[in-house]
């Protein structure tokens, strides 16, 4: 832990400023984490009358239940189609951003505030866009493409609902990082480049690209927690999981076992499921790229 | 300034741009349309895309039916009051952490930086189950240490001690658990770590007191770091969805955003989209102004907390 | 003063404050939180302010928590944090939850407690058998209770030159495939939608053809119950309906957003299933065309159909709270249990009324006269009496396992599966959560 060299003296003061901190950390933080995890090795009635040690049963029952292991693989497609049509989009409109100078501050205000759309409005907007009866992309998509589009019934019209909502609201997201990266990136260099005969297309690909990686590991990361967890404004306000759960993510199946299935065991054990993925990423975040941290709170 | 002249490069940037201008504003242009719109028209297939004249009708109506009124305030003392616990409580924490050195200085970092990536989403059920019943630990400490029984042998007679405080349908329900995060202690460590060890010296030289420095030259100097975190942790609080959703039940005590969700038509209703979306409209315009008059700030203190 | 002294004196001005305390006594408050929301909720509203109006010792007060569902997490949790209210208002399929939960205090023993001679066998009884235990006492006062019936456009009929249908007597589903033939023909988009597909085509067909649901008498005679509605009959009805849709014979209108009552109001679809409770809002809404109700219809094989099971929510009391609120509840259940409130909530709601008294009140004021849809549902549902396949569904987990049920479905109507995968998938998923249950309780 880098330390500082220089310190105040005082022996209870650090103990005081640092008091509400751990107080708030420890009451909604550890505490329920322990909670939950001892929940996830118990079976219990919605009203807490009857609670049995079950071991591992639990696990045993998610990993055995094809149902999750499906909903573990919509999560990681959906999480990915998210990321990759957030990202591209987002990096590409960045790249057309810093080429116009004179205009960077108009267009990031032209493009920043999706940013403050809470996901459930998203799905929301979205929802009404692609709306097979009334939404207008849908009568598009239909007259166009002549596909019957109906997310109610069609699982991949559904997800691809999702993925639009999710994805929309996080390019913003994206693109302020990226433009941030882009604009870091010292003109010398492409200049020399230029100066070689090099494209600008090239030079993007052989310079810009890998001097950003680090921002598009960065995004990549907080892209993918997005569509973990916040997502599920979206999902409860558009499909609530179906058609035929395939839109049923990971933390809404939480939501939908443990609060409307009043299932309790089982919901436990897949929060808990949740939180060593998260920990696993946290980790791999920080092998690679260690100063980075999230901020979406 | 570009490196060469690439007419056709910059026109297709341009074109390009625009383009995309256009494609991230489609949803909420629409959704603008169709809040003017009076039912007939929104129902039509395809929507008309000429604005009408019933946007103050129509967010009238979803203001009252939505009880957006008390359910914008709630939400704003949500956001309000995460964005101000959590910058209060992690600038003291940091302020701690960094600049003093003591016994439980590691082990306060590590506990607290344990929770950083870890949303309240994955510990949502024993989360709300504190809230219901804040004094649930200390009642099964309570309880195992077995005090009923001194009580009752002091008092002579059985008394059944049970402690309770719940959050439910409260504002600090609603805010308390959501400030738990390490985000900001992370970031404002961050921060500080950069700064000058000479500010720390000279403080010190001057004799002035810890809290003198901490207010008068650390706060002062987090100031951009202060500003984008007010942005990103009022948005965060303003749009929170599934934890008002539980831990509110009653509905003058929960948020917009959920209260949103019950003006989407129903399969009971008819399809009064013009009434949905002029809620949605109302309701995400707060954060919007909130980011885009403090984009300056929160796109540099974004950044900078990147790199 | 001497130490007895001051006793005596404390202990006087205690009793001066107890006795103000009831001469000045503010009514006691009854807590009722329900989903009934909209127009139902203001109906509700008229019944408690009837029974507060009537008396000066209790006060209800009704509180809307909600969708179904998070009305009975509210109380749940509320339970939890022992802050339960004194009436909660809880769907069908939380029925076996709510029985088993040691949380409550069942009705008929409320009713006898607080000296209220209630004569059950004057009540519906397809409705009260849903809410009965094993030994045949009603655990929770029935209260919103509905059937599904099958409406249909009296105006498309016509134009595609279909007969209107009976009131009385079911036609068979082959009629109904001629009839959506007929209307598709005729240029009608669709011919048949259904809400709440689950309890329409799975759970009321099952009763209506008395097939059981599930084993153990639909789960009344034991925990140890398994879904069988994997058979022939059921398997076979899904694959008519999945053949249907191939020339839009039936079209699948969804759960979530955008409803079979918008399609059949929007004249996308000509006939409809959905619950009597539908009617209010049909009459409300639909302007531009006539239409009518009719029961459901029935496999030509079934020549005496048996009664529809009935959806809707019942009002359960909670355990543990002052004693002298109890004769409050009782009172409040007794009045809302009255002819007056009933026929109140049967006119506004078209949900049913829960008593024989209520429904010949009605049909001596010739209620039905003037409106004989109100009375389809009815009739269907109080044809037979109930079997133990048709008494109702006593399930584990059910909500959970109505969830499954339609997302299977959903899953043959997007070809993914054949009926027999997805009822056979159905059976076993559920049966877990079943398992589940069922070691949860023991």
């Amino acid at each position: 832990m880098i330390k500082k060299r220089s310190y105040f003296k005082s022996r209870k003061l650090p103990y005081l400023l640092i008091l509400p901190q751990i107080l708030v950390t420890a009451t909604f933080f550890y505490w329920p984490a322990i909670q939950g995890i001892v929940a996830s090795f118990q079976l219990s009635d919605p009203f807490g009358f009857r609670t049995q040690f079950v071991w591992f049963d639990n696990f045993i029952a998610l990993f055995t239940d094809s149902l999750y292991l499906e909903s573990v693989l919509t999560t990681l497609f959906f999480s990915g189609s998210v990321a990759l049509v957030s990202i591209t989009f987002g990096l590409f409109l960045a790249t057309m951003a810093n080429r116009v100078l004179k205009a960077t501050t108009l267009t990031r205000t032209l493009l920043i505030w999706p940013y403050a759309i809470a996901p459930a409005i998203s799905g929301i907007l979205w929802l009404f866009l692609l709306h097979p009866s009334y939404g207008v992309v849908a009568i598009f998509i239909e007259d166009w493409f002549g596909i019957d589009w109906n997310p109610l019934l069609e699982s991949s019209h559904a997800m691809l609902l999702i993925v639009l909502a999710s994805a929309w609201k996080n390019v913003s997201y994206n693109f302020v990082f990226f433009l941030a990266g882009l604009q870091a990136i010292p003109h010398s260099l492409i200049e020399a480049a230029a100066m070689d005969g090099a494209s600008p297309f090239r030079r993007f690909w052989a310079i810009t690209f890998p001097l950003l990686s680090p921002t598009m590991f960065f995004v990549t990361v907080m892209t993918i927690i997005f569509s973990f967890f916040e997502s599920f404004g979206i999902i409860h306000a558009v499909t609530q999981g179906g058609p035929g759960g395939s839109t049923n993510i990971l933390v809404y199946k939480v939501y939908q076992d443990g609060f409307i299935g009043l299932n309790l065991g089982s919901s436990s054990a897949q929060s808990v499921v949740l939180m060593g993925l998260i920990i696993l990423i946290t980790v791999l975040q920080f092998k690679y790229v260690e100063r980075k941290v999230q901020y979406t709170g | 300034m570009m490196v060469e002249k690439t007419p056709i490069l910059d026109t297709f940037t341009y074109v390009a741009l625009l383009f995309g201008i256009m494609l991230v504003g489609f949803p909420i242009l629409y959704a603008i349309i169709a809040a003017t719109l009076p039912l007939e028209d929104v129902s039509q297939v395809p929507m008309s895309m000429i604005p009408g004249d019933q946007l103050f009708n129509n967010v009238n109506e979803a203001w009252s039916r939505g009880h957006l009124g008390t359910q914008l305030f709630n939400s704003f003392v949500m956001a309000s009051g995460i964005t101000l616990g959590k910058i209060i409580v992690s600038l003291f924490g940091a302020f701690s952490i960094v600049y003093f050195d003591y016994r439980f200085r590691v082990v306060a970092f590590a506990a607290v930086f344990c929770t950083l990536m870890l949303p309240v989403e994955v510990r949502i059920l024993p989360t709300y189950e504190m809230a219901a019943n804040l004094f649930g630990p200390l009642q099964s400490v309570w309880n195992f240490l077995g005090l009923d029984g001194v009580i009752s042998w002091f008092a002579g007679h059985d008394i059944e001690v049970s402690l309770e405080f719940s959050l439910l349908d409260s504002y600090a329900g609603l805010i308390l658990p959501l400030t738990a995060s390490a985000t900001c202690t992370f970031l404002f460590r961050q921060f500080f770590l950069t700064i000058p060890e000479e500010l720390c010296e000279a403080a010190k030289m001057d004799g002035a007191s810890p809290m003198t420095f901490f207010w008068k030259i650390l706060v002062p100097l987090s100031k951009t770091n202060i500003a984008a975190l007010v942005v990103i942790e009022f948005v965060y609080g303003w749009n929170q969805y599934l934890w008002p959703l539980l831990i509110t039940t009653n509905p003058k005590m929960t948020t917009a955003v959920i209260g949103l969700h019950h003006l989407l038509p129903s399969p009971e209703d008819p399809p009064e989209w013009h009434i949905a979306m002029a809620g949605a409209l109302i309701v995400m315009l707060p954060p919007i102004l909130v980011v885009l008059l403090m984009q300056r700030w929160f796109v540099k203190g974004l950044v900078e907390k990147e790199k | 003063m001497s130490k007895t002294k001051c006793f005596w004196l404390v202990m006087a001005v205690g009793m001066l404050i107890s006795f103000a305390g009831t001469a000045f006594a503010k009514p006691i408050d009854i807590h009722w939180w329900h989903a009934m929301r909209g127009a139902r909720g203001e109906t509700v509203q008229k019944i408690v302010d009837s029974f507060n109006s009537s008396q000066a010792e209790y006060r209800v007060i009704a509180t809307y928590k909600g969708e179904y569902d998070e009305v009975l997490n509210a109380g749940v949790a509320a339970v939890r944090a022992g802050k339960q209210p004194h009436i909660l208002q809880s769907f069908e399929v939380g029925t076996q939850t709510m029985m088993l939960s040691g949380a409550i205090y069942p009705i008929h023993e409320l009713m006898a407690d607080k000296g209220y001679k209630v004569d059950w066998s004057r009540y519906l009884q397809p409705v009260l058998s849903y809410y009965m235990n094993a030994d045949g006492n009603l655990m929770s006062m029935p209260f919103n209770s509905s059937t599904p019936v099958m409406y249909y456009n009296v105006d498309l009929f016509k134009k595609a030159g279909i007969a209107p249908l009976s009131k009385d007597k079911s036609i068979t589903w082959d009629e109904l495939g001629e009839i959506t033939g007929k209307l598709v023909k005729s240029g009608v988009e669709g011919g048949l939608v259904t809400a709440w597909q689950s309890w329409t085509q799975v759970e009321n067909y099952s009763a209506i053809h008395d097939l059981p649901f599930a084993s153990k008498a639909n789960g009344y005679e034991g925990l140890d119950t398994e879904l069988l509605i994997n058979n022939d009959k059921v398997v076979n009805h899904v694959a008519r309906l999945k053949s249907w849709m191939g020339d839009k014979r039936f079209y699948y209108g969804g759960q979530k957003y955008q409803g079979p009552k918008a399609e059949f109001i929007a004249q996308n679809a000509g006939v409809y299933i959905d619950s009597v409770s539908a009617i209010a809002k049909l009459l409300s809404e639909v302007k531009d065309f006539s239409w009518d109700a009719a029961p459901l219809p029935v496999e030509s094989w079934m020549k005496e159909p048996q009664n529809s099971i009935i959806g809707g929510a019942s009002l359960w009391v909670f355990q543990g709270l002052p004693k002298k609120d109890y004769a409050g509840v009782a009172a409040f259940m007794n009045h809302l249990a009255g002819t007056e409130s009933q026929v109140l909530w049967h006119k506004e709601t078209g949900y049913f009324p829960i008593t024989l008294t209520a429904y010949e009140k009605l049909i001596a004021d010739g209620f039905y006269l003037e409106n004989p849809l109100q009375q389809v549902g009815i009739k269907q549902l109080t044809r037979r009496d109930p079997t133990k396949n048709s008494r109702g569904l006593r399930l584990g987990y059910f909500v959970q396992i109505r969830n499954i049920i339609n997302e299977e479905l959903e899953l043959v109507w997007n070809d993914s599966k054949t009926p027999q995968q997805a009822m056979d998938s159905a059976v076993a998923r559920s049966n877990t959560k079943l398992r589940e249950f069922e070691r949860t309780y023991k």
